[in-house]
């Protein structure tokens, strides 16, 4: 094989393209090009040899990815690189991820909505096939040949006639003065032609994580850094009365203490009334915290009480019930009904704990402010910032570290705007550690929620009639103080988006006022929606004597792409998807069911007090159907055996999209089992992991995860749709065991766990 | 000023009696591969050895960790090749990662009795010996399989 070996200088000098170049950009239009062009400076890339706002290569071959989004856990920094290096044909031994900071010209990096993959797919492919082609121009251009005569392959560019071959890194440079590809002159690889698409790519930071060489947000270190804890006033809307920084001040490392800026009307993601207590380590700003005695103005709030919301929820709904969208007529649609079933469910308060806690650094210098902080949107993150100081959104550069889990709760960056705000009063690099109390008393809560099903079954079995309500304070709450009933994007998540083929269909909504900060969690408002529709489906499965699967795919009916607003009137978001893309497909619907049926022994003879439950939902637009076994002893409630299919389409990592459900397995478990967050005072009542439990491995059940076509369909979502059908598919197995119908969460309540 | 060792190295810290040992590590001597959860002892996430036993160093005040040998995540190995390092990574264990040092830290001790005996310790016995390591991503089935795979490294490199 005759190969150039050149050294990179004398590749340069003979090749003529001495000199600085370009910084190119690579997008669908020139407008863009040239705004990402400027942008990349910022992008974390080193700064030579870019060859668009993803890729740069260095002489030595190193390719350089920028993973835009952030890491918590879900894979997408291996996934996101895995699709650009796979059309840039690059080396994957090579491949140096680079964590995108915050910068506008990336699109979205709000982590959340299991959007990474499925969002930026395409994008990604034409980074990768985009630099790979410039690459291929660079080598024509050396050798004098037209494009179609050179080939890459694994960070080569290969002469089809020759085969001679020139490496990457030698091309680089000339690779970055060539005239970016037209999107439409892209060629992207056949399906058959992956390499590490739908490879199981262990993940990028693997061993320094077996290693603790990992960095997430608490292990920022600065010098001349304080390290911040902070009281915040245990009821919303609180106010700092009173303090006494003397004592705080006393405690050695101590250094300075710094009242809070006052809760603002409207919450969003600015800091909560507090004390801070600054000091050079985190002990003992920990231990001046304690000696504040701060005084509270509680508020309007301090008379809340969880319990008593929920009957004004409930109450709401049965007196001033709110149209969402209707089919047919449920007044007749009972009245001829041979059977009527109904039932209500409750899902309690709900907060995310991730392993580590919100964290935060910040520090203003030179015109800039770093931020440095496990956010799971570092543009959120800016913009939150530069509203709270009136400054400049582009002043603040976001860094986000790795995230030590996150379920929602990073996308909220309270916790940064704190560090920014200690940090422009002190003029120091300052670092906010949340506690885990604090992360437990000072969330933003998924709601608790009330469900009402009642369903009207005619003389065949069939489902005619479907009339379901629900209730919960609405994330918009956290926005807006005028909004207090669900919107049609959380209705989106569950409820409107019925996969289920009825006659005549109501459905309602009431209002609930928010006690605390609402915020998404894991998988949000599919969690009581998935769960009260599911319970519901095994319910009338019993009393009609039919096996809840027969129940669930007679009810689904023809295979179909659902409009919901042209069947129900209701406006489904669909996960910000086009159906064009993401149609609403009960086939799908329907396969993951069959293959759970089909993969699992359901219909088992078991012995007394084991029961099997299964429960199947749509959501973050990929289709996942879960079974449970459980076994009932004593009152003892061990959940034995978990089956999940997932059909998230195109499978970019199996390994991770695995690892994803048997982890969403888990949270589901915990949610399932023990989770509550109960208000009391207006103030949460639960403080660390003894009062609000999570899943421990002696709790966790043998776990089998079945990918269903896992080659077919555009990527969607893996994150999150794993969560929902969990809960209901332990009460149905429950009942099943046992035949005692558990409709309120957590079993904790009524079972040992 | 206390002396204590970690990672078999003196380090020299100005630092209260009572300052839990997790902030005297992270804070004072930069490893941070330990990890803060819950500072109660509840998660497991600050788990280091003294003198081989696996403690919570969030509840460990620097006062009882004088004169012992204590261990962290770093000392486990240079290269991240230690068995048990190795099973977690062909299991591909970790999602965050972040409880993951406290969980290698807690189960070595599990596998080094294990392959002295020269079995492989059983479920029960690992749901047993971990049930104080809490991981919110769910990868205990993993770290289950992971802690297998070592003890069965372990016994044959021996």
């Amino acid at each position: 094989m005759d190969m150039v070996k050149l050294s990179r200088r004398e590749f340069l000098t003979y090749s003529g393209i001495m000199g600085s170049g370009l910084i190119l950009g690579c997008n669908t239009t020139e407008q863009a090009q040239s705004k990402i062009a400027q942008n990349a400076i910022n992008s974390g890339l080193a700064k030579s040899d870019r060859l668009n706002l993803f890729v740069a290569i260095q002489a030595d071959g190193t390719v350089e990815i920028v993973s835009h989004r952030v890491e918590m856990g879900q894979g997408s920094k291996t996934g996101i690189p895995q699709i650009v290096a796979e059309e840039l044909e690059a080396d994957w031994q090579k491949v140096k991820v680079i964590q995108g900071l915050g910068n506008k010209a990336y699109g979205n990096q709000n982590t959340d909505g299991s959007t990474s993959i499925r969002l930026f797919f395409e994008k990604l492919r034409e980074m990768g096939a985009s630099a790979r082609m410039m690459l291929e121009q660079a080598a024509a251009q050396y050798w004098q040949v037209p494009i179609e005569a050179v080939y890459a392959k694994e960070n080569y560019i290969i002469n089809k006639n020759t085969q001679a071959k020139l490496a990457y890194g030698d091309l680089a440079e000339l690779a970055s003065k060539q005239v970016v590809p037209d999107i439409k002159s892209l060629k992207f690889k056949a399906p058959e032609q992956y390499r590490l698409i739908g490879k199981p790519v262990p993940i990028v930071d693997l061993k320094e994580m077996t290693m603790g060489k990992a960095n997430y947000g608490v292990d920022k270190t600065l010098p001349n850094m304080l390290i911040a804890s902070i009281e915040r006033c245990p009821v919303l809307h609180g106010k700092v009365s009173s303090f006494n920084a003397e004592k705080a001040l006393a405690v050695p490392g101590v250094v300075k203490v710094i009242e809070m800026p006052a809760t603002r009307d409207v919450v969003s993601f600015f800091p909560l009334a507090g004390v801070a207590v600054l000091a050079t380590n985190t002990w003992a700003a920990m231990q001046g915290r304690k000696l504040l005695e701060i005084q509270w103005d509680l508020g309007e709030k301090q008379h809340i009480n969880s319990d008593q919301e929920f009957e004004t929820y409930k109450n709401n709904l049965n007196q001033k019930p709110i149209f969402v969208a209707k089919k047919g007529d449920v007044k007749n649609g009972f009245l001829s009904a041979k059977t009527l079933v109904e039932a209500r469910y409750k899902t309690p308060y709900l907060v995310h704990a991730p392993m580590e806690p919100p964290m935060a650094t910040a520090w203003f210098h030179d015109g800039i402010c770093e931020i440095w902080a496990c956010v799971q949107d570092p543009q959120s993150t800016m913009n939150s910032a530069a509203a709270m100081m009136n400054l400049p959104a582009d002043m603040f550069v976001v860094e986000p570290t790795l995230l030590g889990g996150a379920f929602g709760r990073k996308s909220k960056p309270d916790f940064s705007n704190e560090a920014v705000f200690l940090a422009h009063k002190t003029q120091q690099p300052v670092k906010v550690v949340w506690s885990r109390e604090d992360d437990i008393q000072q969330g933003y809560y998924h709601a608790g929620a009330l469900e009402n099903i009642k369903a009207g079954i005619d003389d065949k079995g069939n489902i005619t009639t479907w009339h379901q309500q629900t209730v919960y304070p609405t994330i918009a709450s956290t926005f807006n103080n005028d909004k207090h009933t669900p919107q049609d994007f959380e209705l989106s998540l569950g409820f409107g988006d019925l996969a289920y083929d009825f006659d005549h269909v109501l459905m309602e909504k009431a209002e609930a006022k928010a006690p605390v900060r609402i915020g998404w969690m894991r998988s949000v408002c599919n969690i009581q929606h998935a769960f009260a529709l599911n319970c519901f489906l095994d319910e009338i499965a019993h009393k009609i004597n039919k096996p809840t699967a027969e129940v669930m795919l007679k009810a689904l009916g023809a295979d179909r792409n659902v409009n919901h607003k042209e069947e129900f009137g209701f406006s489904f978001t669909n996960y910000s998807e086009k159906l064009e893309r993401h149609p609403y497909s009960t086939k799908r619907y329907r396969e993951v069911l069959q293959h759970l049926i089909k993969q699992t022994p359901i219909d088992q003879t078991l012995p007394n007090n084991q029961g099997w439950g299964i429960a199947v939902h749509r959501s973050f637009v990929s289709y996942i159907a879960v079974a449970s076994k459980v076994s009932v002893v004593n009152n003892k409630l061990s959940v034995d055996e978990i089956h999940c299919v997932v059909d998230c389409g195109l499978a970019i990592n199996p390994d991770r999209i695995k690892a994803q459900m048997e982890g969403a397995m888990i949270f589901g478990l915990s949610i399932a089992l023990m989770g509550k967050i109960d208000i009391k005072a207006g103030q949460v009542v639960q403080s660390n992991f003894h009062d609000y439990p999570v899943t421990r491995m002696p709790q966790a059940p043998n776990i089998t995860v079945h990918l269903l076509n896992p080659t077919e369909n555009v990527p969607s979502g893996v994150g999150e749709p794993g969560v929902p059908p969990v809960a209901p598919s332990i009460c149905n197995a429950i009942f099943a065991a046992t035949g005692q119908r558990y409709r309120d969460l957590p079993l904790n309540q009524y079972l040992t766990v | 000023m206390i002396t204590l060792n970690v990672n078999n190295q003196d380090h020299q810290i100005d630092a209260p009696d009572e300052m839990p040992l997790l902030w005297a590590i992270r804070d004072l001597m930069q490893y941070t591969g330990t990890k803060f959860g819950c500072g109660k002892g509840l998660c497991g996430a600050c788990t280091v050895h003294i003198n081989g036993q696996p403690i919570r160093s969030c509840i460990t005040p620097v006062a009882l960790a004088k004169n012992s040998k204590i261990k962290t995540i770093e000392g486990v190995s240079d290269k991240g090749d230690h068995v048990i390092q190795i099973a977690w990574q062909e299991n591909n264990v970790p999602q965050c990662g972040y409880c993951q040092s406290g969980q290698i830290m807690n189960a070595l001790p599990l596998i080094e009795r294990s392959a002295e005996k020269n079995t492989t310790p059983t479920d029960e016995e690992i749901d047993n010996h971990m049930a104080g390591n809490i991981c919110r991503c769910g990868t205990y089935p993993r770290i289950k399989q992971a802690i297998k795979d070592a003890t069965v490294a372990l016994i044959k490199g021996a």
